[in-house]
Formats: C-alpha cells, structure tokens, sequence
C-alpha cells in the first residue's frame, strides 16, 4: 500500500508496542503553557519525577497574560500567581521560559513555527487543544490534557491508540478575497462539529498547496474544531522556504539531511484513507458562523438559517438552543446583524499575514462609533514586525486598540471579555457560549471580515466598503 | 493519576443526571475564569457555571448531587483539552459519564483521571434518557466487568464501548507513567536514534 504522511510519522516514533496495550509514542517537542502546567509540574514533584527532557521542552505565557499595562505588576492575582509558578517550575526543571517582556513570548503555536522549533516529520504536543495548528509543517501535533503532560515531562512519550486517517481533499482555486479561515470555516461545516472524531485529516488538493504557511497554520489549527485529532499537510518547498534560516531550523549540512527527509515525507500517489471528503474551493464564498459551535456557519451573503430545516432532531434542537443564546431571527440576512465588538488575533488569526490583511482594510477608514475594535498581535515579535511596518499606526489611526500578544479575547482568561449580550466578530477560532465573557457572542469570520466589519459596525465585506 | 478515591472504578451505582444535549464543549463544562487555579481540587463549584445560573437546570435539580453518573449527547466533552472539565465532574461527584461519542482529549483525560467515559449508541442513549425522564430517580448501574449500562428498574440494559486498556486501568487505577516507565530502556534507546538535526534548547532562557 502507498505510505502516507500520517503513517511515515507515526511509525518513525513508536517506542514501543507491547502486545495489548496502545504503542508508545516519542515526542519531538513539548510545549508549555502556564495555565495547563502546573499541576503536571506539581505531579511530577511529588512523585519525585524529574523533566526527562528539558530540551525538548519550551514554555511560554500566554493564556492569561495582560495585553496592555505590562510595566505594571499584574492585577489579577490567580493570573499573577500562575504565571509566577510558570516562571518557578521552568527555573526548578531546566525548561526554557519566554517570559512576558522576551521577543520571544507569544501563543505557543504562533511562537513555535517562528522560532523554527516546529519541523516537518515531528511529533509536537501541549497541553492546548489548537497544537493542530502545527500540522501545517507536515507535523502530527495534537492537544493533551494535563495528566498527559505530565506523563511527557516524565516520559518524553505518550501512549497513544493509532488514529484513523481522513483525506479532505480542496479542489480548485479560492475566489479573490477568500481565506484560508474561510476554507477551514467550510471545510468544518461539510464535517460537522463531532465529524473528525478519532481520526487525523490530512488536507490536500490545489487550494491547499497554494496556501501560504500562516494560511496553512489557520486551516490546521481548527482541526479540533471538526472534532479530529489532529490535522496536517505534505512539506513542499513553501515549508522549506518557511524554515530556512530560523533560529532552530537545521544549518549546513544537517539542513540538507533534513531536506532530503522531508522532501519523502508527502503521501504517495494512489495511497487509501480511512475516509475522504472533497471541497470545491471555487465554490466557497466568506464564512460567518451563526450559532455557538463552529460548523454552525454560513457565507455573508446568506440568512440565519431556519432550525427546522436542519435533517436530524438532536441538530435541530442544538439549532434552536444556538440561536436563542445567540439572540438570532432565522431569516436576518448576516449583513443586517450588528456588532459591538470587534477582535482580531488568535493562534488562528494572530500572525503578521493576518494582520496585514485586516491593516489593508482598515488604512484611511474608521471604526464605527458603536464598536469596540481590538487587534492582539500573536506573539511579541508578530508585534514588533507589524510596528515596523506601520501597521500599528493603521490600527489606531483607525480607532483600532494595539495590544501586547496573548491569547487575549480569545478565550477572554485575561479580562479581555465581551460584556453579556455584547456581539463580537471574532478571528479567532471558537464561538461556544460564553466563551470571549459570560454572555458574550461570538461570531467567526477571517481577519479582513473583521475589519471591514469594524468599520461599517455590521457584517460586511471589504469590497462593499 | 487514579481517581479521587485513590483506587480503581469497577461498577458505578446511582442515581444520574440525564443532560439531553449534543456537543457540550469542555467551555460549558468548566468556563475559563476556573482555570487560573493551580490546584487539582476544588471545580465542582464550577461545573457547569453559566448552565447552572438556570435553576431549572438539571444540576440544580433535587437529588443531582447524589449522582455519580452523567448521561450526556453525542460528541460530550468536545472543544479545549482543559482536564479542568474532567476534575470539576469529579469534584462535583461523578464516576463515570455515558455518551454516544466524546471528544478525543476529553475521552483520554477522562481514563487518565480516573472518570469512566462510556461510549454508547445513539439508540442506547435514547432508551437511557427515556428511562431516566420517566424516572428521574431511578438508579443507573455502569458495570466496566461487563461494558454495561444499565436502568434496572426499566429493563434497560445497554451495551457500551470502552477500549480494553483503558479498562483495565480504569478498574486498577494505575499510575500511567510508572507502567510507561517499565519501558525506559527502550525510550533512552530510541533516543540514540534520533535524527541529529531536530531541534533541542538548551538550558533556562
């Protein structure tokens, strides 16, 4: 049989494979934050366990930390407290620490990639569901819970049963002005929100080739979304041109080994799935969702659909739920809905391509005096790179606030919240209830969505600007 | 980390909470403001924070904290790898949660904390949230023995999927990484092999 991506990965890092029990799987790369560590590094100390491996181990803040005021000390004190133990358990065990005020800092899957620490072939884990975002190197990366963490930092492996693999394969071209999150938004819709359970997609086909690698991280990075594992894409030369030079990235004569590896990492033709889907990218139009999981979406030109038009009860009643907490009429076309807030960033919209994309629309217009608009750079050398391109003087020339990076709005742990009944349009990658703020509402769309959104104050496009 | 009790899970017997709804994420299980807390304690309070503002919400109903069993919706436990939401159904009381389908993270934090994830069909969970909507009081029997779930008071008796080493170390409440450790000479000789451009940091930054 054809050897494909998912396998040549996977079986390069089996440790192990006692009969009965699931194989033992080597981790490459273990990142960590401070909001799912500390009961690992609790759990190990007790145990009178030790980091294995140190230097396959990198921290980060990034899940609570403040985004503005960062000269002073940190108001929340659960906040500060984590953050201090982040700082203390790093120290205590030889781990590698981006601090807040480190070039270096950032979301853990945005810095990952910047650093060149996230290579094509590897095996990558965090205890944060969006390390799918990794996949995009042609790396199978995937989320663990904290007892998971623990058992890598002691371990440096993790058992795992073998997940099925799933092709989503995009045909065609992505029409002008369409995204990377707008093909994933899709992607997720064809598959529903529970449809990748148990199983690692591989994305291919033309529209996925021709995505930049930040766009690639956007598609895989919402993998968790449709419920799978993990998601990933074939290295090729736009990985390689990605990697090159990077401070981890191999040099010299290691480079050309490792080239000449993952230049045979890709599927080969003829290789069969467990199960395949296929999207016509040509057909896709921007994606705004309209309930409170992420397939419930729909493009801009649409309605707010009608419950009762859905095929099962269980979708219906979900439906209902969704558009009673969303505060939606079915029938309200997306354009007429208005918003309150406006976020951009994300570890699946916060890199400098996303950034340039909401700065192009933004540049000469205003935000519209009923929203709150908040840009959140990545990391703290997204930041840097935007502010020396001007983009920041974009932002808040037009109303925009220009924030220090974290996870931010996102998830809003860091008091970055929508205040109850506030709608947002939101780059970032869920719209569960109450999950940017108790009561707040969330609504999908990709960077340049958001920021034409900010200025007309109700869905829009940017070329209907 | 075996369960709160400190031991293995073979049977779960009680009452339960019946919640009728499909992809309940992980944020509704435990919102985000829960996980600044440091400790592995201390989530009941927090399960379900919003959901439960409702009074009419099943966990606020009469006899819901005496249950140790939860049956859920289809694709339970979806969205963030937090297994803040696994420690918070623990702290509040369950043993063990039955659901046509769980999300993967969840499903592998559920078996490391000691929390019984039962996979039913969806056709077994209809005839479970029958029973239990016309007998909220009735008591539900999870046998991990027997991969059952059970209404005995229904005659209801349904088969559930529960891989068979997660089984077993659900019911021995094993310490996951001392059985892995017995395979360290394999992990530092794997580590030979590695490839010698991966990338490694050194040291404290």
């Amino acid at each position: 049989m054809a050897g494909r991506l998912f396998d040549k990965i996977w079986d390069r890092h089996v440790v192990a494979s006692p009969p009965d029990e699931p194989p033992l799987l080597y981790i490459d790369m273990h990142l960590v934050h401070e909001v799912t560590s500390p009961q690992a590094f609790e759990g190990i100390e007790l145990a009178g366990r030790k980091v294995r491996r140190p230097d396959l181990t990198v921290a980060t803040m990034d899940h609570d930390v403040p985004t503005k005021g960062l000269d002073q000390p940190i108001a929340d004190p659960l906040a500060a407290e984590q953050i201090a133990r982040l700082r203390r358990n790093a120290q205590a065990h030889g781990v590698t620490l981006y601090p807040l005020g480190n070039i270096e800092q950032g979301i853990v899957h945005v810095i990952g990639p910047q650093l060149g620490l996230t290579q094509p072939g590897m095996t990558i884990v965090c205890g944060d569901s969006h390390t799918s975002t990794h996949g995009a190197f042609g790396t199978l990366a995937f989320g663990i819970g904290t007892s998971e963490v623990e058992h890598v930092m002691a371990t440096q492996t993790l058992r795992q049963a073998k997940p099925a693999a799933m092709a989503v394969t995009v045909d065609g071209e992505l029409g002008p002005g369409l995204t990377a999150k707008d093909l994933v938004l899709g992607i997720i819709r064809a598959l529903g929100t529970g449809g990748g359970v148990g199983s690692v997609i591989e994305y291919r086909g033309a529209a996925v080739r021709a995505l930049s690698m930040q766009g690639r991280m956007t598609v895989c990075n919402m993998s968790i979304e449709g419920g799978a594992r993990a998601g990933m894409i074939a290295p090729d030369d736009t990985t390689f041109a990605f990697l090159e030079g990077r401070k981890h990235s191999p040099k010299g004569k290691l480079w050309e080994q490792a080239l000449d590896d993952w230049r045979g990492l890709a599927t080969e033709d003829g290789a069969a799935f467990d199960r395949e889907i296929r999207i016509d990218a040509s057909a896709l139009r921007p994606a705004v969702t309209w309930g409170t999981n992420p397939a419930q979406s729909v493009t801009i030109d649409d309605i707010v659909p009608d419950p009762a038009a859905l095929s099962t009860p269980a979708l219906r009643q979900a439906a209902e739920r969704a558009l009673t907490y969303m505060n939606l009429t079915p029938g309200t076309a997306i354009r007429d809905i208005p918003v309150d807030a406006v976020f951009i960033g994300s570890c699946t919209n916060g890199r400098l391509e996303d950034l340039r994309a909401a700065a192009e629309v933004i540049r000469g217009r205003t935000v519209s005096p009923r929203v709150r608009a908040l840009v959140v750079p990545g990391s703290a050398r997204v930041k840097a790179e935007a502010e020396a391109e001007g983009l920041d003087q974009a932002f808040t020339d037009a109303g925009f606030e220009w924030r220090s990076a974290g996870c931010s709005m996102c998830l809003g742990m860091n008091g970055d919240i929508l205040s109850p009944g506030e709608r947002s349009a939101s780059t970032s990658n869920r719209n569960f209830e109450g999950r940017q703020g108790p009561g707040g509402r969330t609504h999908l769309v990709s960077p340049a969505v958001a920021a034409a959104t900010a200025v007309a104050g109700h869905f829009t496009l940017p070329g209907d600007l | 980390m075996p369960d709160a009790d400190g031991g293995g899970v073979t049977r779960v017997a009680s009452r339960a909470v019946a919640l009728d709804r499909r992809d309940v994420d992980t944020d509704q299980i435990i919102p985000a403001s829960w996980l600044k807390r440091v400790e592995r304690t201390g989530f009941g309070a927090g399960l379900f924070g919003a959901w439960r503002e409702d009074p009419d919400f099943v966990l606020n109903r009469p006899g819901a904290t005496e249950a140790r069993v939860l049956v859920a919706g289809a694709n339970f436990g979806c969205g963030s790898s937090r297994e803040h939401a696994v420690w918070a159904l623990q702290d509040f009381g369950f043993r063990a949660v039955v659901a046509p389908g769980f999300g993967d993270i969840f499903r592998n934090n559920a078996v490391a904390a000691g929390l019984v994830p039962a996979v039913v069909s969806e056709e077994s969970a209809a005839r479970l949230f029958a029973a239990l909507a016309a007998d909220p009081d009735a008591e539900v029997v999870v046998d991990l023995a027997e991969r059952t779930v059970a209404v005995p008071s229904a005659r209801v008796l349904e088969p559930f999927e529960l891989a068979d080493y997660a089984r077993w170390r659900l019911m021995e409440g094993l310490d996951d990484i001392g059985l892995t450790l017995r395979h360290e000479p394999e992990i530092s000789a794997f580590e030979v092999r590695r490839p010698a451009w991966l990338p490694g940091l050194a040291g404290s930054a």
